[in-house]
C-alpha cells in the first residue's frame, strides 16, 4: 500500500432540504481500487462530484497527499490531477475524439490538434485502448465513448481516476477489457475509486470497498475480507434475500405472436430484421444484446408508437378467444380492442412519465379517460400513488412532488408501480433496474414474479446477464436488429449468451 | 449594368454580414440572441447620435476632421450595442430569463430606441423632411481607395467599398479562423454544444457567453452603422432600417453557422433583395414577392440541410437553453 492519494474528512452537501452527504469520510491510497457502494440516493455521485468540483461541499475538508485542497471547479480538480469519467459522459458529439480530448486543457506548448492526436495515439497504446484520434463521437459505440473519456483524464496526467458506473453500459467483453485496463493503472501506481452496483465486479476488482448508505458513511473493507452478504447488509442496513424465486410457468398459452417484422429507419437502417417470436402467459421472456440493437424499436412495434414495414403482431386475447393484429395500431386504438398492455420503457423522464408533474398526476395519465363527470377525477390516482408509495418504498417528501426531483431508482418504482397496477396481460420493461440499488432492483424482480405468476405475459430487455439468466425463462438475444439466438435461461451459460451479442456484429450492420 | 448590380448587391449584403457573424459567434456559445434586428438598431442611432453632436459642435462643416468624424460615431455605436449586448446576457446568463421572450423583448426595445431618438434629433433640426441628413459624416465613411476605378471592372467590383464593409469581411474571416482552428474557438463551440461537458473540461461557461454574446452585439451594431453611414448616405429616417435584423438571422441558417459562408451568402441576400429594381417593368406588388426570395431560399437551405442529416450543420445543440451547474 502507498500514501493517502485523497482523504475526505466530515463532508457535507445538502440539496435544499435533502441532505445528500452527511460527515462523510474516505481515504484512497496510490495504487489501489476502491469500490464504494450504495443504494440509490446514498449519496456516492454526490459525493465524487464534490471532489471533481462540479458540487462544493457545504462543510469538511479535502485532503491530497496529505495537504487540505479546496476544489471549487472542475479546473481546481484537474489541478490536483484528479480526473472524473461521469456515468452520463460528457461529450461533444459533432467533435472528433482528440478535439474531446483536449477541450480545456492548456497545453504548454500550444493549440495542435496533430501533435494532440498522436499523444493519444501514444496513451492508447500504452494502456491497451482501441481508438480512432479522429473519429467523431457521434459515430462511436458507447464502449468507445466511454474510452475516449479515460483517455481524456489520462491525457491532462491525472493520477487519481474517479469511474461513476463505468459498466452500467457495457457487454461482458467490454467489462472485462476495461478492467484489464483498469487494473494496469493501478499498477502503474493510480489511485481508482469506482461507484458500481454490481456486486460481482466489486469483489473482482477492488481492493477495498466503502459503504454509503442514505448519505452516511457506514465503513470500509478489504475485498478479500468480506463476502456479497456482508456488503449487502452494509448497504441496506439489513439482511436482505438475494436470491429470485423463479416459478415454472404455469399453464402456458400463447399471448403475444411476433412474426416476421421489419422495420427499416429513415437513414435506410434496418432496425428490426425478420423478427419472430412468442411470448405466452405466465412466463419471462428475457431480451439480450448490446444496447441499441434493435430492443427499444420492438418493444414500442408492439406497443404501437413504431411504424413496421412488414410482419404482424397477434395477440390473442384471453377473454374473447379473438386474435387481433396490432401492427401500425396506436396505442390507444390498441386499448380500446381490449389488449392490456403496460409498457416501461428505457426512457423513463421522456416517454414514461412527466417530470414537471406530480406522483398523482402522472397515475392519472393513465386514468383520466375513465371519469365521466367534467371535473377531474382525483381520488382514485391519489390513492394508487399513496399505495405505489407505501408498498415500493418510494422516497419522496409527499405525493405532490414532481417527479423530476425523485432520484432515478424511486422515479423507476413509480412508473413500474404504476404499470403493474393497470393489470396487464403483457407486460414489457426495459432496463427496469438500470440505475437502482440491489435492494430496489430485487423488489422489482419480485414483483415481476409475481406478475408472472398471475399468468402475465412478461417481456424482459435487461443488460445484466447474470439476472437475466435467474429471471427469465427463455433469454432471446438480439443483434443489430436480428434474432441471433433464443436460448433456455436455466440452462444456458453467460459466455454462451455473450458470444450470441456480438455475434452478428461483423454481419450486415451499417452502424 | 451588371457591376452596378453587384455593386448595390454587396452595400445592400454588408449590414447583414456584419448582423449574422455577430449572431453565429452569439449563437455558437448557444445563445439565441433574437435581439440582434433590435441591436442593430441601437448601433445606427447611436453612431447618429454621435455625429450628429459631432458635426453640431463645429462652427462650420468644412472644419470636420475625417479621422474624429469616423472615430466618434463608431464608438458610440459600439457603445449602444455593446450596452443591449450586456442587458441581454446579463438577463439569459445570469437570471437565466428565457432566451427567445429577451431576445424579442430587446428586438421591440431596439427599435423603439432608435425611433424615439431618430424622431427627436429630426425635432432638432426642423426640417421639413423626416429624416437627419449627415452627408458629411457620411462622405468621410464612404472615402474610397483612390486608385480603385482606375482599375476597369476588377476595381469596381473588389475595391470599390469603403472601410467597413472590408472590415465585415475581414472580420467574419476572422471569426471563420478563430472558430475552427484555435483552442478559443473549440471551446466556444464546445460551451454551445453541451455546456456541461465544457464545465466538466475546466472552461469558465459564463465568461464566454458573456464575450461572445457581448462581441456578437457589437459586431451586429457596426451592420446599423453601415447602414446608415455608408447605404444611406448618412440619412437616418425612422423605420428605415426595416427587416434587415431579421434577414441576418436568416443569414445564420443560411450560411450553416459557418461565418465564411456568410460572406458569399450575405451578397447573394443583397442581390436577391434588390434584384426586382434590375428586372424591368414589374409592378409593385410583384416586386413585394421578389423581396421575399431571401427568405425562400433559407427555408430551401433549411430543407436541404434537414434532408443531409449532417450532424455537422446542425445548429449548436443547447442553442436557446441557459445553464446552471447545480441543477438536478
Amino acid at each position: 500500500m502507498g500514501t493517502a492519494a485523497i482523504e475526505l474528512k466530515n463532508i457535507t452537501k445538502t440539496f435544499g432540504d435533502v441532505v445528500a452527504n452527511k460527515d462523510v469520510n474516505l481515504t484512497v491510497n496510490r495504487g489501489e481500487i476502491l469500490s464504494i457502494l450504495g443504494e440509490n440516493g446514498s449519496g456516492k455521485t454526490t459525493l465524487m462530484n464534490m471532489i471533481s468540483g462540479i458540487y462544493f461541499p457545504d462543510h469538511g475538508s479535502i485532503y491530497i497527499d496529505g495537504e487540505e485542497v479546496v476544489i471549487r471547479s472542475p479546473k481546481d480538480a484537474f489541478d490536483h490531477k484528479i480526473g472524473m469519467i461521469h456515468q452520463h459522459f460528457k461529450l461533444v458529439d459533432v467533435f472528433s475524439a482528440t478535439e474531446n480530448i483536449v477541450l480545456g486543457f492548456k497545453e504548454k506548448s500550444g493549440f495542435n490538434i496533430k501533435r494532440s492526436a498522436q499523444q493519444i495515439a501514444k496513451i492508447s497504446h500504452q494502456y491497451g485502448f482501441d481508438i480512432d484520434p479522429n473519429k467523431k463521437i457521434y459515430e462511436m459505440s458507447i464502449s468507445e465513448k466511454q474510452t475516449v473519456e479515460i483517455i481524456k483524464v489520462l491525457y491532462r496526467g491525472a493520477d487519481i481516476l474517479i469511474l461513476d458506473e463505468p459498466t452500467a453500459v457495457l457487454t461482458p467483453q467490454e467489462t472485462e477489457k476495461l478492467f484489464a485496463v483498469l487494473r494496469r493503472m493501478r499498477d502503474d501506481g493510480k489511485a481508482i475509486i469506482i461507484i458500481t452496483h454490481k456486486m460481482h465486479e466489486v469483489l473482482a476488482l477492488s481492493d477495498r470497498v466503502s459503504v454509503l448508505r442514505k448519505g452516511e458513511y457506514i465503513g470500509t473493507v478489504n475485498t478479500c475480507e468480506t463476502s456479497e452478504a456482508q456488503l449487502t447488509e452494509m448497504m441496506v442496513g439489513k439482511k436482505v434475500e438475494l436470491n429470485i424465486q423463479r416459478s415454472e410457468p404455469k399453464n402456458p398459452e400463447e399471448r403475444l405472436e411476433v412474426s416476421h417484422i421489419n422495420c427499416i429507419s429513415r437513414d435506410g437502417v434496418k432496425l428490426l430484421n425478420d423478427i419472430s417470436f412468442t411470448v405466452r402467459s405466465g412466463e419471462i421472456l428475457g431480451i439480450a444484446g448490446i444496447a441499441g440493437s434493435g430492443q427499444r424499436e420492438l418493444l414500442e412495434a408492439i406497443a404501437g408508437l413504431q411504424h413496421l414495414n412488414s410482419g404482424e403482431i397477434l395477440y390473442h386475447n384471453p377473454k374473447t378467444g379473438h386474435t387481433d393484429n396490432l401492427r401500425d395500431k396506436t396505442p390507444m386504438q390498441i386499448r380500446e380492442l381490449g389488449v392490456r398492455l403496460s409498457f416501461v420503457p428505457e426512457d423513463r423522464l421522456g416517454m414514461g412519465l412527466v417530470g414537471n408533474m406530480n406522483i398523482v398526476d402522472n397515475m392519472m395519465l393513465r386514468s383520466y379517460r375513465k371519469g365521466k363527470s367534467f371535473f377531474l377525477e382525483r381520488k382514485a390516482p391519489k390513492d394508487l400513488a399513496d399505495r405505489i408509495i407505501e408498498e415500493l418504498e418510494v422516497a419522496t417528501p409527499n405525493v405532490n412532488t414532481p417527479v423530476r426531483r425523485l432520484s432515478g431508482g424511486n422515479v423507476q418504482k413509480v412508473l413500474v408501480g404504476r404499470e403493474i397496477a393497470a393489470a396487464p396481460t403483457v407486460l414489457m420493461v426495459a432496463y427496469p433496474v438500470r440505475g437502482l440499488d440491489i435492494n430496489s432492483s430485487y423488489l422489482i424482480y419480485n414483483l415481476l414474479n409475481e406478475q408472472k405468476e398471475h399468468g402475465v405475459a412478461i417481456i424482459f430487455v435487461g443488460e445484466d446477464l447474470d439476472v437475466l439468466m435467474e429471471l427469465c425463462d427463455r433469454v432471446m438475444v438480439i443483434g443489430s436488429g436480428k434474432i441471433t439466438g433464443t436460448v433456455d435461461a436455466r440452462t444456458a451459460t453467460k459466455e454462451q449468451i455473450g458470444l450470441l451479442m456480438t455475434s452478428s456484429d461483423r454481419g450486415d450492420n451499417n452502424e | 449594368m451588371l457591376i452596378a448590380f453587384i455593386q448595390r448587391a454587396v452595400v445592400q449584403g454588408i449590414p447583414l454580414l456584419f448582423g449574422s457573424t455577430g449572431e453565429i459567434i452569439t449563437e455558437k456559445s448557444g445563445n439565441l440572441n433574437l435581439g440582434i434586428p433590435g441591436i442593430m438598431y441601437v448601433g445606427g442611432i447611436c453612431g447618429v447620435i454621435g455625429s450628429f453632436m459631432y458635426e453640431r459642435s463645429l462652427p462650420s462643416l468644412d472644419a470636420i476632421n475625417p479621422a474624429l468624424a469616423v472615430l466618434i460615431p463608431l464608438l458610440c455605436c459600439m457603445l449602444g450595442s455593446l450596452m443591449v449586448g450586456l442587458i441581454y446576457a446579463f438577463l439569459t446568463i445570469t437570471l437565466r430569463a428565457n432566451q427567445n421572450v429577451t431576445g424579442l423583448a430587446l428586438t421591440t426595445f431596439g427599435v423603439g430606441f432608435g425611433n424615439f431618438f431618430g424622431g427627436s434629433l429630426i425635432k432638432l433640426v426642423e426640417s421639413d423632411m423626416p429624416s437627419i441628413a449627415l452627408t458629411t459624416t457620411s462622405n468621410c465613411f464612404r472615402t474610397q481607395l483612390p486608385f480603385a476605378h482606375s482599375l476597369g471592372w476588377f476595381g469596381e467590383v473588389f475595391l470599390s467599398y469603403s472601410f467597413l464593409a472590408y472590415t465585415a469581411i475581414f472580420l467574419s474571416l476572422i471569426a471563420s479562423f478563430v472558430l475552427n482552428r484555435t483552442r478559443v474557438g473549440l471551446q466556444l463551440r464546445a460551451v454551445g454544444e453541451s455546456p456541461t461537458t465544457a464545465d466538466a473540461a475546466g472552461i469558465n461557461v459564463n465568461r464566454y457567453k458573456y464575450v461572445a454574446t457581448c462581441v456578437g452585439s457589437v459586431i451586429a451594431g457596426l451592420g446599423g452603422l453601415y447602414y446608415v453611414m455608408d447605404y444611406a448616405n448618412g440619412v437616418w429616417s425612422n423605420d428605415g432600417f426595416g427587416d434587415r435584423g431579421w434577414l441576418a438571422i436568416a443569414l445564420v441558417i443560411f450560411a450553416v453557422w459557418k461565418p465564411n459562408m456568410s460572406i458569399l451568402g450575405s451578397i447573394l441576400f443583397g442581390g436577391l433583395f434588390i434584384i426586382h429594381n434590375y428586372i424591368p417593368n414589374l409592378s409593385v406588388s410583384s416586386q413585394e414577392i421578389f423581396k421575399m426570395l431571401p427568405y425562400v431560399v433559407t427555408i430551401l437551405v433549411l430543407l436541404v440541410v434537414s434532408m443531409r442529416k449532417k450532424r455537422e450543420s446542425q445548429p449548436p445543440a443547447s442553442l436557446g437553453l441557459s445553464y446552471f451547474r447545480e441543477e438536478r
